[in-house]
């Protein structure tokens, strides 16, 4: 294993020092290890609370600001924080509005997010709501499974509520809202290596130099099934297809496209599969209007990538557009 | 049972807690291997890093019944596991507590029932059922078998290997089955051919309560 670490036991906690240097526009409560903005609680406005995992940066704290979210919540490496740091997030952004949760549908992040929600319900008078994120075509069965993976469409759903918030919306439209962008909402993924988790210090899984996998999540963990290395133009397919025969995008008014690095993937090759991504797009008459390409949603050091397509009308499409200023989304202010 | 039974007391429920802790640590990258197989590898690490936080509060402020000693150990490992483990091994003990009755010494139906109250809250909040590859797979067959065994008579140390010994044959039946919950569940037959990390860990722990709380109870006998 080749890192930049100290000791892997510690990777969070420091890597959490070096963001607080980094960004005075946020504040980190390292022995919770809850990042928040600066100025939260935000008067008036209901509070929005992520988090998962570490390994995913910029997801999660690179999305928190004006325009987007409140707080998250750090937990280890792919691996769920805490009931106890989510209760005292949650109690810490209510400005009075309440807070929604918006969780990444992962076993274990459903299950944390629900304890801190009761939690909260218990010790304070703090108004929860959550809304857990499904989006990931890969999973098949999924009313006998876990359910779809929380991938890439969370950052359409963050970026879209957290500009509805600013505007004061209540608590009940800002679910709904988050609910709507997540059914408007299908991703899958690709793996060109595996990721190698710094506890463990060695790859999750052994993928041979030519082979691929389809269909993973964000964790390193191996996907539905492996695949030969194929050039681009045979991969996109893989990814495209399945997202268009899960729903129909070709009504409304143009879907956003995300193309995202699973953290070793240049961005000349998401470029790249971009093009091609959008060639295909153009053949099953969907019409991309907004477009974002780059690393958000990372799996530490994996190459390869995914894609998330979100149905968009005019107003999700006004809200994507909002002002947002986060380290990972900025523009507009 | 037979009268004058021993019970299990609270220094035999930390030497179970310690002894759980020492094998977690012992199988820490076993249960990181197999969790790398079907899950995201983290399994030993996270349930490592777990039974230390518990360790330290044992030594720390130690518990002054048994009920106080499942409410901290719950408490610590909600707080310091995350992912799935610690919500689900945390209720285990959070619901063992109230099932001890305030009790100081277990008799064993005590104990026994504590335990089921433990399993119970595991399948409510991980809503998993027998053989959907999960913890459940080892923890239910052995409560069957626990129970058996005292309602047969039997001593609570043979008892509890009877349960060591099902947990351990229902953590072995955990490999052919498709996962059906958990991160496992996205490999779908993929996840066949691999043995449950949850079920491994589960199994240690039943083996652990064999070797301390049974061994206890024998020698005291």
């Amino acid at each position: 294993m080749k890192k930049l670490l100290n000791d892997p036991a510690d990777l969070v906690a420091e890597s959490l020092r070096g963001l607080d240097r980094a960004h005075p526009e946020l504040r980190v409560d390292h022995e919770n290890r809850i990042i928040y903005r600066a100025d939260a609680p935000v008067s008036g406005k209901v509070g929005l609370l992520s988090g998962g995992g570490s390994g995913h940066e910029p997801a999660h704290a690179g999305f928190i600001g004006p325009g987007m979210l409140d707080a998250v919540c750090a937990g280890e490496v792919f691996t769920s924080p805490v009931p106890d740091q989510m209760a005292e997030a949650t109690k810490n952004i209510d400005s009075g509005a309440g807070v929604l949760h918006l969780v990444w549908n992962y076993t274990g992040d459903v299950m944390n997010f629900d304890m801190a929600a009761e939690l909260a319900a218990a010790e304070t008078d703090t108004t929860v709501e959550a809304v857990v994120m499904n989006d990931d075509v890969a999973v098949e069965d999924s009313l006998f499974t876990a359910g779809r993976r929380g991938t890439g469409a969370a950052i359409a759903v963050e970026k879209i509520v957290g500009a509805a918030a600013e505007q004061g919306r209540s608590l009940s439209e800002l679910a709904d809202l988050a609910r709507r962008v997540n059914d408007n909402s299908r991703s899958m993924g690709m793996a060109l290596t595996s990721c190698t988790v710094p506890a463990k210090g060695s790859p999750t899984f052994d993928l041979p130099d030519d082979e691929i996998e389809i269909g993973i999540g964000i964790h390193g963990e191996p996907g539905r099934r492996r695949v030969p290395l194929a050039p681009a133009h045979e991969i996109a397919p893989m990814l495209v297809d399945p997202v268009l025969a899960d729903r129909d995008f070709t009504g409304g008014d143009g879907v956003l496209v995300f193309v995202n690095g699973t953290g070793a993937t240049p961005l000349l090759e998401l470029y790249l599969m971009y093009g091609e991504i959008a060639a295909l797009l153009d053949k099953a008459g969907v019409v991309p209007v907004r477009t974002l390409v780059g690393p958000y949603v990372t799996s530490l050091d994996m190459a390869g990538c995914s894609v998330s397509i979100t149905q968009l009308d005019d107003e999700l499409l006004r809200l994507w557009d909002a002002p947002v200023a986060t380290s990972g989304l900025r523009w507009g202010m | 049972m037979a009268a004058g039974s021993p019970g299990v007391d609270l220094d035999t429920l930390q030497r179970w807690l310690r002894a759980f802790a020492a094998s977690v640590a012992e199988h820490k990258d076993e249960l990181t291997d197999l969790d790398a197989a079907i899950g995201d590898a983290d399994h030993g690490a996270n349930m490592h890093r777990g039974m230390s936080a518990v360790v330290d509060a044992l030594d720390a402020a130690p518990a002054a019944d048994p009920a106080a000693l499942f409410k901290q150990t719950g408490m610590t490992l909600v707080k310091s596991v995350g992912g799935a483990s610690g919500p689900l091994y945390g209720t285990w003990f959070l619901r063992m507590a109230p099932a001890t009755g305030g009790a100081t010494t277990l008799d064993p139906e005590t104990f026994a029932k504590a335990l089921r109250a433990g399993l119970e809250g595991v399948v409510a909040r991980g809503k998993a059922e027998l053989g959907d590859k999960t913890m459940v797979d080892a923890l239910a067959p052995a409560l069957d078998a626990l129970d058996a065994a005292l309602a047969a008579g039997e001593s609570l140390a043979d008892a509890l290997r009877a349960a060591s010994t099902a947990a351990d044959e229902g953590r072995d039946a955990t490999t052919p089955m498709v996962a059906r919950k958990g991160r496992a569940s996205y490999l779908g037959e993929r996840s066949a051919g691999h043995q449950d990390p949850g079920a491994t860990s589960a199994a240690l722990l039943v083996a652990a309560a064999a070797g301390s709380v049974g061994g206890a109870v024998a020698e005291g006998a």
